[in-house]
């Protein structure tokens, strides 16, 4: 248990590190999908499958390809000439170290220290959705109207509108849609040039 | 101690043949306690690592000689009877292939792509009930294991086309990850029809809830209720999708992309790739026959004696029977018709087949004369209308003719 926890855990900061400091920026991001899997074997660890396993569908599946994709699509992978030392670094270790210290302090003085240990549940998948459908049915669909929300936003920015009418339904057979499909394949080599 | 160590052995593979329950028992008494848990863990990998990457090598001849069959020539015939040893002399030839590298690759993530895509693929088998009592590890979260670990496969892709520093290796990552993420989601919906209806997350509990026949004669299998069929027949073509097949297989589409991800592998690791492109697809069928097809269980009472992991693998070889049908059939699809497909029909016939699982569900008390024939009416109402309407509204007012060849004919 104990060796388990120290192999995941020196896993999860050494590849964070590796994140925080690589020049290239789609190594810091595949570095980063490793700490997401450390983070879901920690959740596996601790006995809560159902956190872990959507960690990693969510995190790696979702979350790293976007940003892979980002990345891709914005600007060049190549490593930029900026030093590794720079002026800001010093403003940043003052501030990371105020944030610790204040944390420490609201944790230390707090109850949580003093409290018993509450019984180990058991956390079941089943027991999970016999929750989030009858108790906590509303958080879960504010949390879904918010998501609808959100995927409508993306989708109205994306929307072009030629000379302000609005385009007909795309076509299935004939391809007529708005976007030229070839669009993101010249960016893509323009950025690879 | 010879002796029982191989009486042990045969004792446990003569009850895993005969579909007995926990086979390893016996012999894992004969072994020294310390190893006992590694032992157990070894035992139960070994046939997944012996019978799917054997499965592989029998479905490339296949594939390669029904390919040949549809476009009318032999395909391969030398190597062996009816060219069966191929598969041996393909791996034989990719094993002493040059290994070469780009020399502007990215070494590390060129080496770790094809091992980072392998690795995930083999693990969702951990959950797939092979037989009555074969299962690696049944997990309450079955289901999503396998679908955790087979995001994390557009990952490795794209870790392989863009380390090849290759345009055409990066499109194809791109192009497979657009398509991937895009067919993920009616391929989880459709899922989520089996799981509302079995009440589990579990593969095997969903596999025991098909158990049984309907008047001694129709097999309970999800497929042959309405939600069913069409959350086969969406999940078949968003799995066909996910694995890259024809007539999805543009992140590879050799007239436009030479190979995609794959341009800048030769050698072992492009074989490694092959062999998890395969592993994937058979375990998606897998997943769609013990989703749909009633997993292990015999189509008809009185081929109970036929042992239950035998009708897995013939329904797996059925299904890649028809993959392979499909690819010797249907011209690839453009990546703006994919995406479309995708979104504009895919998503939504996948959401309204919730809604008629939640109606066959909820109307399963009616007890009147008839009232399996109605609740297969409405159900077939709900479905159809929505999917003639979809179908003719994203066809617009294209009027699709038959073509007409001036030269060739």
């Amino acid at each position: 248990m104990q060796i388990s926890f120290a192999i995941i855990a020196a896993l999860t900061l050494v590849s964070a590190i590796a994140a925080m400091s690589f020049r290239n920026l789609v190594h810091c991001a595949l570095s980063l999908a490793i700490t997401f899997a450390g983070l879901a074997a920690l959740y596996l660890q601790l006995g809560a499958p159902f956190v872990g396993w959507a960690q990693i569908l969510v995190y790696i599946g979702a979350v790293a390809i976007l940003i892979v994709f980002a990345i891709l699509l914005t600007r060049s992978s190549e490593s930029t000439p900026q030093p590794v030392i720079s002026r800001s670094w010093i403003a940043g270790i003052a501030v990371a170290v105020l944030v610790f210290g204040v944390l420490t302090k609201a944790i230390l003085s707090s109850s949580i220290g003093q409290r018993e240990l509450p019984a180990k549940p058991e956390p079941t998948v089943h027991e999970i959705g016999t929750q989030l459908m009858t108790r906590y049915v509303l958080p879960l669909e504010a949390v879904g109207l918010l998501l609808t929300a959100a995927a409508i936003g993306a989708v109205i920015i994306a929307m072009q509108e030629p000379g302000g009418k609005k385009s007909k339904v795309p076509n299935i057979q004939t391809g007529q849609s708005r976007t030229n499909p070839h669009n993101e394949e010249e960016k893509l080599k323009t950025i690879l040039s | 101690m010879i002796g029982e160590f191989f009486k042990g052995l045969f004792l446990m593979i003569w009850k895993a043949a005969t579909d007995q329950p926990d086979p390893k028992a016996d012999f894992l008494q004969v072994l020294p306690h310390a190893i006992r848990p590694v032992a157990a863990v070894v035992l139960s990998i070994t046939p997944i690592m012996i019978v799917f990457p054997t499965l592989f090598a029998i479905t490339t001849w296949l594939e390669r000689k029904g390919l040949g069959r549809i476009q009318n020539r032999f395909g391969p015939n030398r190597v062996g009877p009816c060219g069966l040893f191929q598969p041996v002399a393909d791996g034989l030839k990719m094993l002493t292939k040059e290994d070469i590298v780009p020399r502007s690759a990215d070494k590390v993530v060129h080496f770790l792509a094809p091992v980072a895509l392998l690795i995930p693929t083999l693990l969702a088998y951990a959950v797939l009930p092979c037989g009555r009592n074969m299962v690696p590890i049944n997990i309450d979260a079955g289901i999503l294991f396998f679908f955790a670990v087979g995001a994390s496969t557009e990952l490795s892709i794209f870790m392989a086309g863009w380390s090849s520093r290759n345009k055409y290796s990066l499109l194809g990552a791109m192009r497979a990850i657009a398509q991937m993420i895009s067919y993920e989601i009616p391929l989880i919906i459709s899922t989520v029809t089996v799981v509302m209806i079995a009440g589990s997350l579990s593969l095997v509990e969903i596999v025991s809830r098909q158990e049984g026949y309907i008047f001694d004669l129709v097999p309970r299998w999800y497929v042959f209720t309405p939600w069913g069929l069409a959350g086969f027949v969406i999940f078949l073509i968003a799995s066909l999708a996910e694995s890259n097949r024809s007539p999805f297989d543009i992140p590879e589409a050799e007239s436009e992309i030479i190979a995609g991800h794959l341009t800048e592998y030769s050698g072992f690791k492009y074989a490694l790739f092959f062999l998890a492109e395969y592993l994937g697809m058979f375990a998606m069928s897998g997943l769609a026959v013990t989703l749909f097809l009633g997993g292990w269980h015999a189509p008809l009472p009185f081929l109970e004696w036929v042992p239950s992991y035998v009708w897995f693998l013939a329904k797996l070889v059925a299904l890649v029977c028809l993959f392979i049908w499909i690819r010797g059939t249907v011209p690839r699809l453009r990546v703006d018709q994919l995406l479309n497909f995708a979104w504009k029909f895919m998503l939504p016939m996948a959401l309204i087949n919730l809604v008629v699982a939640a109606v066959w569900h909820f109307t399963a008390p009616w007890s009147f004369a008839g009232a399996i024939l109605w609740r297969w009416l409405l159900c077939a109402v709900i479905i159809a209308v929505p999917y003639v309407w979809l179908g003719r509204a994203l066809s617009g007012d294209k009027k699709l003719t038959q073509r007409t060849y001036r030269y060739a004919d």
